[in-house]
């Protein structure tokens, strides 16, 4: 595109955005503190998932971009033009066909591969800001590895209900060393992250932080002994392709409580019904 | 003075995605083009100093490698510092910041200049971006080079991440990552 770098960054931040996703590679799980640029777009639309995107993107990639789980939304579509238009490379909604996949709260389906990166957009990178307000003050838990405080947040929810009440964002140790939040995935998609081929990269753009997890790393969801980690799902099959083991969202159809459930996952849900006919 | 990159937008991304490879997945061994070295670095270290370095980025360089000084401070800026150092042999990773349990991003990350990633003392590596325990062989580092990176090893989340240059070939070893001899 005329008038801007490849990919719309500057050679100055993508080389300071780049290093910074190396020294996140080489310790998994931490935040690594990054100069956040100003993206033609507001924070909480993916700005930070964008500029870790823009900094690895090369001639030759091809991108998909998924907004829960859907290629056809407005954030998904938008940042595919965007690196359409500003790096001018391919674009795809097939998770096979692409060797970049950024992603707003989902992990795609299907499986990914070696020779694939996933760019997660995060809005909060911080796992412990609901029980500690204070960045100085978590920092230092994670210096310390001092996550006692997120273990009595689980056993509180138990003691009141009975069960783990965190449906998405659910914490992740990494590695065995660092609490992480996985960014608002549902916790279907937590087994997904442990032992991953793929190249795993996390961009807060409010928040300037990057983190990541190396291919093939242990991420392991918090749990209890007596109250093992369990994912949750609708106990349904998908309205349109019949998918037992893909996650469902629930979609009103009518006034009278009439409820479809269908693949979250896009393009997963197409290919099994191109596949059916 | 020989020229950097001939594309420099493309040919640093690609030189940028095999350093991020090779962080990823210690200890495969990728290759770099487009650039010729300086004497005495070899292409990959050349290739590397230009993906990473910058103004910003305070440089130790080895005194065995002062005649790429000119080439470095032209094409980089680079000032002087340690938050990246160009050796070509391994230095005394002690003399260089491990960062702090609370910003471990603040260590040095050290570019050493071997002999060969192909051929040599065998290694045994083991760690994330590992899906089991790998064999690699290098050349050209110190005998006992299992056990000071096991003392760099063991200050994690601190510690160096080394990224290994030899000809136009490149792997990298983060500070994750055990070595022991194989």
């Amino acid at each position: 595109m005329k008038g801007y770098n490849f990919a719309y960054l500057d050679e100055q931040t993508k080389r300071m955005i780049r290093r910074s996703l190396l020294k996140a590679v080489a310790i998994p799980g931490h935040q690594v503190p990054f100069g956040s640029r100003e993206i033609p777009l507001p924070y909480g639309w993916g700005t930070g998932g964008i500029q870790v995107t823009a900094s690895i993107l090369g001639a030759g990639d091809v991108l998909k971009v998924i907004d829960q789980g859907a290629d056809d939304t407005t954030n998904a579509v938008s940042i595919r033009r965007f690196f359409a238009r500003t790096a001018g490379i391919a674009t795809t909604t097939a998770t096979a066909d692409a060797t970049v996949i950024q992603t707003r709260h989902r992990i795609p389906e299907t499986p990914l591969r070696e020779d694939q990166i996933i760019v997660y957009q995060v809005p909060q990178p911080e796992p412990l800001f609901r029980l500690e307000s204070s960045r100085v003050e978590t920092k230092r838990m994670h210096g310390l590895a001092d996550y006692g405080s997120m273990h009595v947040k689980l056993y509180e929810d138990i003691a009141r209900f009975g069960q783990i009440s965190i449906s998405y964002d659910y914490p992740v140790m990494v590695n065995d060393r660092y609490l992480m939040s996985p960014s608002p995935i549902p916790a279907f998609d937590n087994p997904k992250m442990d032992m991953m081929p793929a190249l795993q990269l996390f961009g807060a753009g409010r928040e300037k932080r990057i983190y990541a997890i190396p291919p093939w790393t242990r991420v392991t969801s918090l749990d209890f002994q007596d109250h093992p980690f369990r994912t949750i799902n609708a106990p349904y099959p998908c309205g349109l392709c019949g998918a037992t083991d893909s996650y469902l969202d629930e979609v009103v159809t009518d006034d009278t409580g009439g409820r479809l459930y269908v693949c979250s996952d896009t393009d997963y849900c197409s290919r099994r019904r191109g596949a059916a006919e | 003075m020989t020229p950097g990159f001939a594309d420099p937008v493309a040919d640093s991304q690609a030189c940028f995605r095999t350093i991020l490879d090779v962080m990823a997945r210690p200890g495969h061994v990728r290759s770099v083009s487009g650039i010729t070295a300086p004497a005495p670095l070899c292409d990959a270290a050349a290739a590397v100093l230009l993906t990473l370095l910058d103004h910003e980025t305070p440089l130790w360089l080895d005194p065995e490698a002062e005649a790429a000084r000119p080439w470095i401070a032209f094409h980089t800026g680079a000032p002087h510092g340690a938050s990246f150092a160009m050796a070509l042999s391994l230095p005394d990773l002690t003399r260089f910041p491990a960062g702090t349990d609370e910003m471990p991003e603040t260590s040095a990350t050290i570019i050493v200049q071997v002999a060969s990633l192909t051929a040599g003392r065998a290694y045994r590596l083991e760690g994330p971006g590992l899906r089991q325990p790998a064999v690699v062989r290098i050349a050209g580092l110190p005998d006992d080079f299992a056990s000071i990176w096991q003392r760099n090893h063991a200050l994690f989340p601190r510690g160096i991440d080394l990224i290994l240059c030899a000809g136009n070939t490149l792997t990298a070893l983060p500070r994750s990552v055990s070595v022991t001899k194989a």
